[in-house]
């Protein structure tokens, strides 16, 4: 029998002396993770920082991401590469049309309280550029 | 029949019974008018929205030596210097100094005098920048230093418009994306853009101005404040359901209130891209239910409620006064609108979430009795129409 697929989202940082590694192609061919890449970037600093979805058994990921540390590469697995600020949401509703998952949507027709589904955010941005309140932010 | 006087010793005496506008329709189901007329004092409506044609006066007070600044800037944007020595305006949409507006288009409008404003409120810290050409009474001539509302001697909001009783729903018809202050319009009729809390909304809930007036008390931001005067653009004499619900824009009110009362989350500052910065405030108006007739408006409802869709590509910049439809807010509220054979995604740039979190804090503050009703001074003209503004040669 096999061993039960997970899916995590990750975000990794590269530190400068990291980036040019092909880290992501042994993820791939070595541990037989499913990658997809949601957003990534290479800053000026020649830092990089990639949000992607990692697809394999709890075993793979758990060895491959023990490879991916050996690189001083950071590991954040709440993989928030877009952060949605509740403080500073007035649940006007105007990112609702302009995100294309519904990750931010309205939760309670009542109320029209907006809610944002992580889960379902595929990083485009959209809401950063649109919300008024600046209650959406990149982490880069 | 009730009277301001009646209302008010329930309220003193805590034995008030009051409702939101949001509660109110259902109680007037099962109670009846008449009833219900009998046994509910206040009805709570409120609004959270930009509101661009906001701003505050602020004194310093006197420095060591004295300075009539002639110029000066408060997080470096500019504030108006145009009246006594150490007094200020500072509006809402005023940009800060030297950015690059839509230099780069879209612009960002990161922050500017709204955003000022909510940190003013929220008690930061904030630079003042202020030049003068000196004279023998006010020598200095520049002046640095930081400062929180706590500092100043007065921060009163004072707001020529706010509280639009309706608004367009705003569309684009033509092929590009547009930046607007209703927000970002897709091209070809891919979204529209409200902003309007409906059947909370103050005006909406007493379309013809029969309790809401000059020296209504209102609830500002968590201050308490007044109507000061009709709102600019108050235009009443409109085109209006046979309910009275106006079918567009029509009235406005003039609000003031003390800034050093207000609450942060009810003063927000807002970057709309592509066209500026302006200011979100949350507004509570109570509604005092004198008779039958001012209760039986407040039972007005979303699908009651027409708003004109209005194309932002063409007829708004060039005025043409073209409506192509009217949709309700019931309608809009659904996300999605029926609009000549092609749905069209909906927007909201008025926070119904927090107009009713504000509705349900005045219906409490009144249940309290920490809010007393205030009859109008003067009334609200019904009548007005709003003038356009004539390229003429001088006569």
């Amino acid at each position: 029998m096999s061993a039960t697929m997970v899916t995590k989202k990750l975000m990794l940082f590269f530190p400068r002396c990291e980036c040019e590694k092909p880290i992501i192609y042994h993820l791939v061919k070595d541990y037989n993770l499913i990658v997809n890449v949601y957003r990534a970037k290479v800053t000026p600093e020649e830092e990089g920082y990639l949000v992607l979805d990692v697809t394999g058994t709890e075993a793979d990921i758990e060895t491959a991401m023990a490879f991916v540390k050996t690189f001083n590469v950071t590991i954040n697995y709440s993989g928030k590469g877009v952060t949605w600020e509740e403080q500073r949401c007035t649940h006007c509703g105007h990112c609702v049309v302009h995100c294309p998952t519904g990750a931010l949507h309205i939760g309670h027709p009542k109320t029209r309280e907006v809610v944002f589904n992580e889960k379902d955010c595929i990083e485009c941005l959209a809401c950063i550029r649109v919300c008024p309140f600046g209650a959406c932010a990149s982490a880069f | 029949m009730k009277t301001y006087e009646q209302i008010n010793e329930r309220i003193s005496s805590g034995k008030a019974v009051v409702l939101t506008a949001d509660e109110i329709m259902d109680y007037v189901d099962k109670k009846g008018p008449a009833a219900a007329a009998e046994e509910v004092d206040v009805v709570t409506t409120a609004t959270f929205g930009p509101m661009c044609s906001s701003g505050c006066f602020l004194n310093f007070g006197h420095s060591k030596p004295k300075i009539r600044m002639s110029e000066a800037w408060v997080e470096d944007v500019k504030v108006y210097t145009g009246i006594a020595a150490v007094d200020v305006y500072l509006g809402a949409t005023e940009l800060r100094h030297g950015d690059p507006a839509n230099m780069y288009h879209p612009g960002e409008f990161r922050y500017g005098g709204g955003h000022v404003i909510e940190d003013l409120v929220a008690g930061r810290q904030l630079q003042l920048f202020a030049l003068s050409y000196g004279t023998d009474c006010y020598p200095l001539r520049e002046i640095r230093t930081y400062f929180t509302i706590a500092d100043l001697n007065q921060a009163i909001m004072v707001n020529p418009r706010n509280c639009y009783q309706n608004y367009n729903v705003a569309i684009n018809d033509s092929d590009r994306t547009i930046y607007t202050y209703m927000g970002t319009l897709e091209s070809r009729r891919k979204n529209v853009s409200y902003c309007s809390a409906g059947q909370l909304s103050p005006l909406l809930n007493d379309p013809c101005y029969d309790v809401i007036g000059v020296g209504t008390r209102v609830w500002l931001a968590g201050a308490q404040g007044h109507v000061y005067a009709e709102g600019t653009q108050h235009a009443g004499g409109c085109e209006r359901t046979a309910d009275g619900v106006p079918k567009g824009g029509a009235g406005t009110l003039a609000l003031t209130a003390d800034m050093k009362q207000m609450r942060p989350p009810f003063v927000r500052g807002v970057s709309l891209r592509g066209y500026g910065v302006s200011l979100a405030l949350g507004v509570g108006i109570p509604i005092p239910i004198l008779n039958e007739q001012v209760l039986k408006r407040t039972c007005v409802r979303d699908r009651d409620i027409w708003a004109p869709v209005v194309d932002y590509g063409t007829d708004y910049p060039q005025n043409t006064g073209r409506v192509i439809a009217h949709v309700n807010y019931e309608q809009l509220r659904r996300g999605e609108i029926d609009l000549e054979g092609g749905k069209v995604a909906v927007a909201s740039l008025s926070s119904y979430y927090k107009a009713l979190e504000i509705a349900n804090l005045l219906a409490d503050e009144i249940r309290r009795g920490d809010f007393m009703l205030a009859a109008p001074i003067a009334p609200l003209a019904k009548d007005k129409t709003m003038k356009p503004l004539l390229v003429r040669g001088k006569s």
